[in-house]
């Protein structure tokens, strides 16, 4: 009896240290980046354009890219993604080949790297469409890389909608479209909300479609059709090119601290949603 | 039973005021089939419904169109220079000098897997490992912090984690195994750090899809947790732990921005894991910005090779959910 | 009860059949729905009392595979045909459900749903649409001074008396009921079937249950379905006391006990 109560003690040692790796090295590397990038973020920094290819100067010019970039991608692919939901969920017939190819298209997207869809950005929008590399380049590219994120959170959460809520409403004479609108989609935004916060994360952080699409100019970005250098773009370029490691730091640090304060608006929004289910 | 008469009365006369509010502000919704012009209303709001559904049927639409369009120019632009090239000679001849037109990408072909098997080797194990904690061991409270940590370390931009490799990891292995640090081994180390919230959260899903009667036969049977974790939990989430590893492996050879910015990105076969590497992801991005004609055409080959892989990863989870909905495990 | 004059036919069911797929849920269902009376359905579980009920609204509709012969006369015109608003006939047939479900907005948004769906946008005509829809449900007293918090937050019998207001606020003439006190207390269910009984002054009303002492107490005719067939027809009084068919005879004394 005592080997193997040893034994199971080591187990679950192992295991509550295989939790502790984890959580050390999450810590070690939000830390170590916001220990040394903290001092580099202050105003000027934040609010002056870069200058000499970023050796000096702030990085507004690619906050302003990121913003633009992610607004004019979610503006493109949340009414796509959340219309695609509402009819798989509501008007299709699940076992329709229609309907099965859509899931399964959306669940291949989900699995392509993002380096494929800068490839594709390029070779359709940036050359194809002679759109250049542009703001619109790259929300288009963007759009399509956080659909299936915004499908599939909306379907689940349509899908959260209790049945007896939609025959409520036909049974006083909604059409099934006021339906949507007046019942489902409302019940349903809190799940929604999360399937956008989590997108405004990868769009945010995404670099490698965007280098091919968007471009790396460091001017201010006004029209659609301006290129457009986002914060990750410009911390892949400081840190490889080994422009300003001081403001690589700032650059990353900013994008982690954005990172955990969407990780916690998706989880109280999450929060949200099984409240409001239960 | 009920109300007096009087107040009957009284709610009749409430009753009858309420429809003739309705009647009178809603016209001729009264029949709901005859007259004409209310025939009309009907065709009409029945054509408003089949647009929108056709509208919404458009959009979903867009994600296969979306799809078709992928495909169809990345294949467009990399099947030439593949025929030109030929098939096995563009994926075996280790050799990849644009300069002089030779357009191989064997090397970068073992780069990408052989930084892949270095961050699976120790990412899977850990993950696995995780995530029976989170679904067996650990106390609940315990198990969903753990579980929001690693949602939040998914969320890391791969630049950010590139970033911290070249910052901490390669200096870490310069210092400690000699080299200049930019290594399979630094991919690896990134790469394993990156896969791993997506090796938690499958297995874990499916580890705690497990039927609960499994568990409490095996204990009933006088089987220890731990011996009931391993001969009956794990095997039968076995489906749902092949997915995790192969989508693991899936995102871990697609990814481009860590690895670039840790492995050297010589484009030779590494004779270590402490010599530098080129994958197949950062070739692609390190030389779109110049490339042009037949160069440009090789790294959409590049692109074409690394989504067929993917695709058929994907494939191949489709094909274990299903075998294992076929034997009734999930 | 044995002065029970013979009304106009609100409902006429005419061999009415319903499939679900494969499955034949109804076989031949023949009756007639009189206005301003309370027609009770009552039968074991699963003899097709609440697929018939949902056949008089075409809620049934809502099911894929489901499909319906025979036909169904709404004031003599036929509800099963082309060129029916099947969002005018909901209008006119409302239905109240087993389980209360209230939207998840405001008690006044709730009643001012269906009004506002079709149509009415006037604040003072929803303002007394609301109020007398209410109070005609017996609800009003105690909602008066919160109509704009949430509905959820209501009671499961203020929650299944707001749910009738819903349907009385677009103004049916005749109101469906499934099961409608199944998931009430004793207390919450006497209010309700006394507000049956005020009801059905202004209104027909078809009630499905399981209790046969509640078909009793708040219908003026019962049919007893089995096994897809209606057995038996007839008024209340006469049914429960003369069953004329071994098989009502069965189900009423063996409940009784």
């Amino acid at each position: 009896m005592g080997l193997a109560d040893v034994k199971e003690k080591a187990l679950t040692g192992l295991f509550w240290l295989s939790a502790l790796m984890i959580v050390g090295v999450l810590v070690l590397i939000i830390g170590y980046i916001i220990v040394n990038g903290i001092s580099a973020i202050d105003l000027k920094f934040i609010l002056e354009p870069p200058s000499r290819a970023g050796k000096e100067g702030g990085i507004s010019t690619t906050i302003v890219g990121t913003l633009y970039l992610t607004v004019v991608s979610l503006l493109l692919s949340v009414p796509v993604g959340v219309a695609s939901a509402v009819y798989l969920e509501e008007y299709a017939n699940p076992n329709s080949r229609f309907a099965y190819l859509v899931n399964l298209t959306a669940e291949t997207m989900a699995g392509i790297p993002s380096i494929i869809f800068g490839l594709f950005g390029f070779v359709f929008f940036v050359i194809f469409l002679n759109m250049g590399w542009s703001v619109i380049s790259g929300s288009l590219t963007l759009a399509i890389m956080i659909l299936p994120t915004i499908m599939r959170t909306s379907q689940e959460a349509i899908k959260a909608v209790a049945p007896e809520l939609r025959e409520n409403s036909l049974a006083l004479g909604a059409s099934k479209w006021q339906t949507v609108q007046r019942i489902v989609l409302p019940s349903a935004v809190p799940g929604i909300t999360t399937g956008i916060i989590l997108s405004i994360g990868r769009a945010i952080g995404e670099t490698a479609a965007l280098i091919l699409t968007a471009g790396s100019s460091l001017g201010m970005p006004i029209n659609l059709s301006d290129p457009a250098r986002s914060m990750a773009v410009h911390l892949y370029v400081l840190a490889m090119e080994g422009i300003s490691m001081e403001r690589a730091f700032g650059t990353a640090c900013l994008l982690i601290v954005l990172i955990v304060i969407l990780n916690f608006l998706a989880n109280w929004s999450m929060r949200r949603l099984s409240r409001a289910a239960g | 039973m009920g109300a007096p008469a009087g107040d009957r009365w009284l709610h009749k006369r409430q009753v009858n005021e309420v429809r003739n509010i309705s009647i009178s502000t809603t016209s001729n919704n009264i029949d709901f089939a005859g007259s004409t012009s209310k025939a009309d209303s009907t065709a009409r709001k029945v054509t408003r419904e089949a647009v929108i559904e056709k509208l919404l049927m458009i959009s979903a639409g867009i994600s296969i169109l979306s799809i078709i369009l992928i495909t169809v120019f990345i294949f467009a632009r990399g099947i030439p220079l593949v025929t030109q090239v030929g098939l096995s000679n563009f994926l075996f001849n280790l050799t990849w000098n644009p300069a002089n037109k030779i357009y191989g990408i064997g090397a970068m072909f073992i780069g990408s897997l052989g930084v892949t098997l270095v961050a699976l080797s120790w990412a899977v194990p850990l993950g696995l490992a995780a995530a029976l904690f989170i679904a067996e061991i650990a106390p609940s409270a315990v198990g969903s912090l753990l579980s929001r940590f690693v949602e939040l370390l998914a969320g890391i931009p791969s630049v950010v984690y590139g970033f911290f490799g070249l910052i901490v990891v390669v200096p870490f292995i310069r210092e400690t195994f000699g080299g200049n640090g930019l290594s399979v081994l630094a991919g690896g180390i990134i790469l394993g750090i990156m896969v791993i919230p997506t090796i938690i959260n499958i297995s874990r899903d499916s580890i705690m899809a497990v039927p609960m009667d499994y568990k409490v036969n095996s204990l009933a049977l006088g089987a220890t947790h731990y011996q009931t974790i391993f001969h009956v939990i794990m095997p039968a989430a076995r489906s749902g732990i092949i997915t995790a590893i192969v989508l693991g492996m899936g995102r871990a050879i697609g990814e481009t921005m860590a690895v670039v910015m840790v492995t050297g990105n010589a484009v030779i076969v590494p004779g270590s894991i402490l010599e530098p590497v080129r994958t197949m992801t950062s070739n692609i991005v390190l030389e779109m910005g110049y490339a042009s004609g037949d160069h440009q055409a090789a790294l959409f080959a590049t692109g074409m090779v690394l989504f067929v892989f993917i695709v058929i990863l994907n494939l191949l989870v489709n094909m274990v959910i299903k075998g294992a909905k076929k034997d009734g495990l999930s | 009860m044995t002065s029970l004059n013979k009304n106009k036919v609100k409902i006429k069911s005419q061999d009415v059949e319903v499939f679900y797929n494969k499955f034949q849920a109804l076989y031949e269902i023949n009756m007639d729905v009189e206005e301003n009376r309370v027609t009770a359905l009552i039968g074991p579980s699963g003899c097709g009392k609440s697929t018939f009920l949902r056949t008089l609204n075409r809620l049934n509709e809502l099911i894929p595979g489901t499909e319906v012969k025979g036909q169904v006369f709404l004031d003599g015109q036929p509800i099963y045909s082309r060129d029916v608003d099947v969002v005018a006939l909901r209008k006119k047939v409302g239905m109240v459900f087993q389980k209360p479900s209230v939207f998840p907005m405001s008690i006044y948004d709730n009643v001012a749903y269906g009004p506002r769906i079709h149509g009415i946008k006037n604040k003072y005509d929803l303002d007394s649409i609301v109020h007398n829809s209410l109070q005609a449900a017996n609800l009003w007293d105690e909602v008066s001074d919160r109509l704009h918090s949430p509905a959820a937050r209501l009671s499961g019998g203020q929650q299944q008396r707001l749910v009738i207001a819903r349907v009385l606020a677009v103004n049916p003439e005749v109101i469906l009921m499934d099961e409608p006190a199944s998931a009430l207390d004793p207390i919450s269910t006497s209010r309700l079937e006394a507000l049956i009984a005020e009801l059905k002054e202004s209104y027909t009303i078809v009630i499905v249950t399981h209790n046969m002492q509640q078909a009793a107490r708040v219908s003026d005719y019962t049919g007893f379905f089995l096994n897809g067939y209606l057995v038996e027809f007839n008024r209340t009084d006469e049914l429960f006391v003369n069953p004329r068919d071994k098989r009502t005879e069965d189900y009423i004394t063996g409940r009784f006990g």
